[in-house]
């Protein structure tokens, strides 16, 4: 088990490096606690999130996913970001056809700044997959 | 694969929620890892020495760092692994301390996510690849934006250094904000005095090429080689012709011009030379007032130029500067009196902002320094001054202090008192917040030698009453209400980012707060950094700044553009898009997507079209090895192999 059960369910972020990894960063820095269920991977850009990244992640055994960038026109390399808002709003429409609830993703824009922005995403997003609960239940009880 | 790990406790930022010995031994655990530890502070010294020997000792070929954010430590531990005989890319960091020890409270939560946390980055490291930087050349060329105070001393310094120095200015003058000022705290030192002959300097160096009343159209490139586009706004008088004798100036028909350097305070000319002291000193028309324009004939100034530098035909001009760094100084804004309603929104001539009443009590401002209110023109002698309008206030939208307001405000209670010495003013403030060298010391003498009256309370109310204004508020000290009859009231309204600060920012790349404050790199550490290599901010940008700090961050960020340029080849990012020429098929939607145009087309010599990547232009975003349908571009150091290996890590075991 890679998550403490009952307690945890299995969340992946993928970060871009210069807005949102630094936002969780200033989110640390400033000590606003946040549920423990996220693991991060961090990219340079939202623009190098691959969809099939997320579907992998929701088939093989997370239970949601989070993707944030820099705020649309704030991207650090200029328009990365909109590429990553067209794939990932397409994704999104998709992951029903797949037999997965599209609130189990979410896609967000936080600044390096917004530490405290990050914190209410982060928490949002994990309270709303408790909601939901356990994508892969049955997979669980039976290992 | 020989992989090691090395876990932090910094102190006790980490090893106080997360049980570090027990991630070090499921660490060893872990398939691949051979050597696994934990370590009071893995980035002083005996850190990374130890890093060093473990590497020499178990013949470690990859590490893992387990401790705070990679954007702070990555390089220095990069730098470990380098000297110990390792490519520094087979190094990866579990940030276990920003995302992990800080923000949980469940010890055993924690300590299971940071093993987790390793785990991932262990596998990334099993994935990493070996890569070597290329260098290019730098083009020993800085470009400053905004000639304020911090700007010249910025292009003043790159230049005394050597450097070649394009100076944008958007307005037709440089000197900024300081420029307008009358006098400055704590010594009352005269402000254009000391600024004067910094503008001079400026326009006399062999090295800095000026554009005054230009803007930034367009920045393309990476560090070292920049190609900027730079808009020279129509001025409508031919500078190269232009004496600036002022002659058009004074014979101008059109009186009632809003004067941009004076903040409206008295009209001026269609025509005009914004102040004695500008450089460059050339007239500029207004097109929004000048007759010639608005209502299609007048041509006075065209009749007087002694030397028929005006045109009415003029139009912006293009031009394309090649540089190497640039260094932003684009100052501040401030807030308008619309946004106060309950201090009469601007309706009222006598309640006016700080910076209006700078240029009444400067002897080249409209009222040749004779303390005048605006509405009949009489000396005031009640003055009442009010802090904190608009800082501080979550409801405008400015919850942070402006810095340097409860300083001018001292300033001009005292010079109020000098030059009207029968007059008496009152200052409503918050707190008085004055913790520069001499500055305490300065708002004292304001209170002690000059009477000036301070209440300890907000303003809730202004309104009229005959000639005088009354101001209602509370004295908060006394726990009562204060009426006072004022003749000319002063607002320190907010200090903002620039007009037009986040596209500025979107065209350079940098990150700018909710604000409109441009971010710096580190806050303590890199504080005139961005995180675009090659872009450096200083002054009021990055939030409101006084005077020394300004001039301060100037020669601060002057400085690290000499010592980047001390160097004539840079070594590029080896993290940069490559090509399977044997896996792609050449449908070149990379080409497309690519923000940067660094890719092209390439025909082989079999025939097959493929996509090449321009090694110096590509930035490492990554864009197209997620459009490529075959998986044939591969961003390295981010490949699809190696996030997907850190996807396995979390949700398959």
């Amino acid at each position: 088990m890679s998550v403490v059960a009952e307690k945890e369910l299995r969340v992946v972020g993928f970060l871009c490096n210069w807005c949102s990894y630094g936002g969780a960063d200033t989110a640390g820095v400033a000590r606003f606690k946040q549920p423990t269920d996220l693991r991060i991977i961090r990219v340079p850009c939202s623009g190098r999130v691959d969809p099939l990244f997320v579907v992998k992640a929701l088939l093989t055994g997370a239970d949601g996913v989070l993707v944030s960038g820099c705020h649309p026109r704030d991207c650090h390399y200029t328009d990365g970001n909109f590429y990553a808002r067209r794939r990932l709003e397409m994704l999104k429409r998709l992951l029903p056809f797949i037999g997965i609830d599209e609130r189990r993703f979410h896609y967000t824009w936080v600044s390096a700044s917004e530490g405290q922005k990050w914190q209410q995403v982060v928490a949002g997003f994990t309270n709303r997959l408790h909601q939901l609960g356990p994508l892969h239940a049955k997979k669980e009880n039976e290992g | 694969m020989r992989v090691g790990v090395f876990i932090c406790h910094c102190g006790n930022n980490i090893a106080g929620t997360v049980d570090v010995a027990k991630v070090a031994a499921e660490t060893r655990k872990l398939p691949g890892v051979v050597y696994a530890t934990n370590y009071m502070y893995t980035c002083s010294e005996p850190g990374q020495e130890e890093i060093k020997q473990a590497i020499q000792k178990e013949n470690l070929d990859r590490v893992v760092v387990a401790a705070c954010s990679p954007r702070m430590h990555e390089n220095t531990f990069r730098k470990t692994v380098e000297k110990a005989g390792l490519n520094r890319y087979f190094f990866e960091m579990a940030n276990i301390r920003e995302h992990i020890s800080w923000i949980g409270e469940d010890k055993e939560l924690n300590t299971n996510k940071a093993i987790e946390a390793v785990k991932m980055a262990v596998a990334k490291v099993m994935n990493d690849k070996p890569l070597y930087s290329s260098s290019f050349k730098v083009n020993k060329r800085v470009m400053v934006i905004g000639g304020g105070v911090a700007g010249m001393q910025a292009a003043l310094d790159c230049a005394d250094g050597g450097l070649d120095v394009v100076l944008v200015e958007k307005s037709p003058s440089i000197g900024g904000m300081m420029a307008r000022l009358d006098k400055t705290f704590p010594t009352i030192d005269c402000s254009i005095c000391i600024l004067g002959p910094k503008m001079v300097d400026v326009a006399q160096h062999e090295k800095i090429k000026l554009y005054a009343y230009s803007e930034i159209e367009e920045i393309k490139g990476y560090v070292g080689n920049y190609q900027v586009k730079i808009r020279k706004k129509a001025t409508y008088v031919d500078w190269t012709k232009c004496t600036g004798c002022g002659a058009c100036m004074e014979k101008c028909p059109t009186r009632n011009a809003y004067d941009h350097f004076n903040f409206g305070v008295a009209p001026t000319r269609a025509i005009n030379i914004p102040f004695p002291q500008a450089i460059p000193k050339k007239a500029k028309i207004d097109p929004t007032f000048c007759r010639q324009f608005t209502k299609g004939k007048c041509g006075v100034c065209a009749k007087i130029c002694p030397t028929g530098a005006i045109n009415y035909e003029m139009e912006d001009e293009i031009v394309t500067e090649d540089i190497g760094a640039i260094v932003v100084a684009t100052g501040y804004g401030l807030f308008d009196l619309d946004k106060f309603p309950e201090y009469g929104a601007g309706r009222y001539p006598d309640v006016i902002t700080g910076i209006q009443y700078e240029r009444i009590l400067n002897a080249s401002g409209p009222t040749s320094g004779h303390i005048l209110r605006p509405s009949d023109q009489t000396e005031p002698k009640t003055v009442v001054f009010v802090s904190c309008a608009g800082s501080r206030d979550k409801s405008l939208g400015v919850p942070y202090c402006s810095n340097f307001c409860c300083m001018y405000i001292a300033k001009q209670a005292i010079l109020t008192k000098d030059h009207v010495p029968d007059s008496q003013s009152y200052v409503f403030y918050m707190d008085i917040r004055s913790p520069g060298k001499g500055y305490d010391e300065f708002t004292r003498r304001a209170q002690e030698d000059y009477g000036v009256k301070y209440i300890r309370g907000r303003v809730s109310r202004i309104y009229p009453k005959g000639k005088k204004m009354v101001v209602r508020g509370a004295d908060t000290l006394l726990g009562t209400q204060v009426e006072i009859e004022a003749d000319l009231v002063v607002l320190a309204t907010a200090v903002i980012s620039a007009p037009g600060a986040a596209n500025m920012a979107e065209k350079l790349h940098i990150s700018y707060d909710t604000f409109g404050f441009y971010v710096e790199s580190h806050p303590k550490l890199r504080p005139v950094e961005t995180n675009t290599s090659g872009v450096f901010l200083a002054g009021a940008c990055q939030g409101p700044k006084d005077i020394p700090a300004s001039v301060g961050q100037g020669s601060a960020a002057a400085s690290k553009v000499l010592s980047l340029f001390s160097k004539d080849m840079l070594e590029s990012d080896p993290a940069i898009a490559q090509v399977n020429i044997n896996a792609c098929v050449g449908c070149l939607k990379c080409v497309k997507t690519c923000p940067f145009q660094a890719i092209k087309e390439e025909v082989l010599r079999s025939g097959k079209k493929v996509a090449k990547v321009i090694e110096t232009v590509c930035a490492g975003c990554g864009v197209c090895t997620s459009t490529c349908p075959c998986g044939a571009i591969q961003l390295q150091h981010f490949t699809d192999n190696q996030l997907l290996a850190e996807v396995n890590a979390i949700c398959q075991s």
